[in-house]
């Protein structure tokens, strides 16, 4: 299991990496793995505000359908429109290929996000 | 609860399959990936593992009569040896449960149904039976394995002592020898492919397994029940639960042709006589999709922002990598060409009636 350590986690799988007042969002390893093959990622719409805990994105793979949590607040910047042809990149790649950006309102709920140290014990207990 | 395994759940383990609930069944979803291996059925060849089916013989001087009485489809036109599709229906043309016949005489008839259904399958048949008639559930004493896709008869000979190319499409041999063991095997599958199903001594399950992956080499791999889905579906072939429940008939789901309404008598034949006359007020249609979205079971089908019917089956379709579906709609609105709304997440996603753009089957039909 890939878990970066230069990113943030949350309980619901997904990752964030921090840019000045922007953050990025994805899913990470664990999650692509238990999807299994991706096969359509439904996108935030731009310029959308979004409160924590918001479904703002779908993963759904052959299987399953899945939604994205933003972990923060904001505003959505930016959507990753190379997803719409080829959601497989999220089972390729997952940290590279990241689901949207949003421009944080409040810098103080990054403090609720997980290290990769606890993210990486989190998973543990999930298996 | 805990899940029950089948024979061969330690090759399961070992070939690294992802183990899920199916209902009550420890099966495997996917090994090296359904999209994957959905491409090698297509292309070379898959084996999986289907014991969880369920096998029932019906014994006795009136066994075939009885056969027919029980499905819709004309059991006595069969030849020994022979498998026919039917369906047995409620009284109200519902489905009980779509299953397969294999004749070995008229006084002797195998069954092969749906996992989810073998208890009240097996209770439906008892209630049923004909006096002399014996029914007995045999479906502890058979593992099931199929082998699929246009390498799986070159494959299989090679470690078959019987010359796999005498049995034909929809029909079984109940004396082949795979590698040394004794099967029975039929021309018969899931998936729109050419290919085998394997019965045999669950014992020897996992040796035949094996024996066939080696024989197979680069050109087989072992399949989980995500590709079977996915593999059905885009064959279109109708799933219980889905195309097919108790509150959908043969007709409407467009499975006329092995509903067979003159001469014999079977249970439910009154009803769907009647819809036949009437013509069906619901029908299966295929659809593709227009808008960005997976259609999945259950979605409403909108026109107008009116309700017209649901989703029986939708998914991306790995070989023609596009969304389709198949649809349960009124009637009325059965016209390929048209559009129709999925509603995907409370959000209306156009689609489009279609008609043939499923799948064509490579079953070595006839």
């Amino acid at each position: 299991m890939n878990i970066p350590k230069d990113l943030l986690y949350t309980s619901e799988h997904e990752w964030i990496r921090v840019d000045g007042d922007q953050v990025y969002l994805g899913i990470t390893d664990y999650a692509q793995h238990h999807l299994g093959d991706i096969v359509f990622v439904e996108l935030p719409e731009l310029d959308t505000e979004v409160v924590t805990g918001d479904s703002i994105a779908v993963v759904e793979s052959v299987k399953a359908v899945s939604s994205v949590y933003s972990p923060v607040s904001g505003m959505v910047v930016e959507n990753n429109e190379e997803l719409d042809d080829s959601p497989e990149l999220l089972n390729e790649d997952p940290y590279t290929n990241h689901i949207a950006v949003i421009n944080i309102s409040n810098p103080d709920e990054l403090e609720d996000l997980m290290s990769p140290t606890a993210y990486e014990a989190f998973c543990a207990e999930q298996e | 609860m805990s899940l029950k395994q089948t024979p061969l759940y330690e090759m399961h383990q070992k070939y690294g399959g992802k183990i899920i609930d199916f209902g009550g069944w420890a099966l495997p979803v996917q090994f090296a990936g359904i999209i994957k291996e959905h491409h090698m059925v297509r292309q070379k060849a898959g084996l999986f593992d289907v014991s969880h089916m369920g096998e029932i013989s019906i014994k006795g001087p009136r066994a075939l009569e009885f056969t027919r009485y029980l499905g819709t489809n004309d059991v006595k036109q069969l030849q020994d040896k022979q498998i026919i599709y039917t369906l047995m229906c409620y009284p109200d043309g519902g489905v009980v449960d779509d299953l397969l016949v294999y004749k070995f005489s008229s006084e002797n008839i195998f069954l092969v149904v749906n996992a989810a259904n073998l208890d009240k399958d097996f209770a439906w048949i008892k209630e049923h039976a004909f006096p002399g008639v014996e029914v007995e559930n045999l479906s502890d004493r058979y593992a099931q394995l199929a082998v699929q896709g246009p390498e799986a008869e070159r494959i299989l000979q090679k470690i078959a002592d019987t010359d796999l190319g005498s049995i034909k499409f929809f029909w079984f041999n109940p004396q082949v020898k795979i590698a040394g063991v004794e099967c029975l095997v039929s021309r018969t599958g899931y998936t729109g492919e050419d290919g085998f199903e394997i019965y045999v001594n669950p014992d020897k399950a996992s040796y035949i397994w094996e024996e066939i992956l080696e024989a197979g080499g680069e050109d087989i791999a072992p399949i989980g029940l995500g590709a079977r889905d996915t593999l059905r579906f885009e064959a279109k072939l109708p799933l219980y639960g889905q195309e097919l429940d108790k509150d959908i008939t043969p007709l409407e789901a467009g499975l006329g042709y092995f509903v067979k309404l003159q001469d014999d008598d079977f249970i439910g034949k009154e009803a769907l006589v009647k819809q036949k006359q009437a013509n069906p007020q619901r029908v299966l249609v295929e659809f593709e999709m227009v808008g960005k979205g997976i259609p999945r079971p259950h979605y409403e089908v909108e026109k107008d922002g009116v309700n017209i019917g649901w989703v029986t089956t939708g998914a991306h379709s790995p070989t023609l990598n596009r969304a389709i579906g198949l649809a349960l709609i009124k009637r009325e609105f059965n016209l390929p060409g048209e559009e129709i709304d999925i509603i995907i997440r409370n959000k209306t996603i156009k689609a489009r009636i279609a008609r043939g753009i499923f799948y064509s089957k490579n079953t070595k039909s006839k």
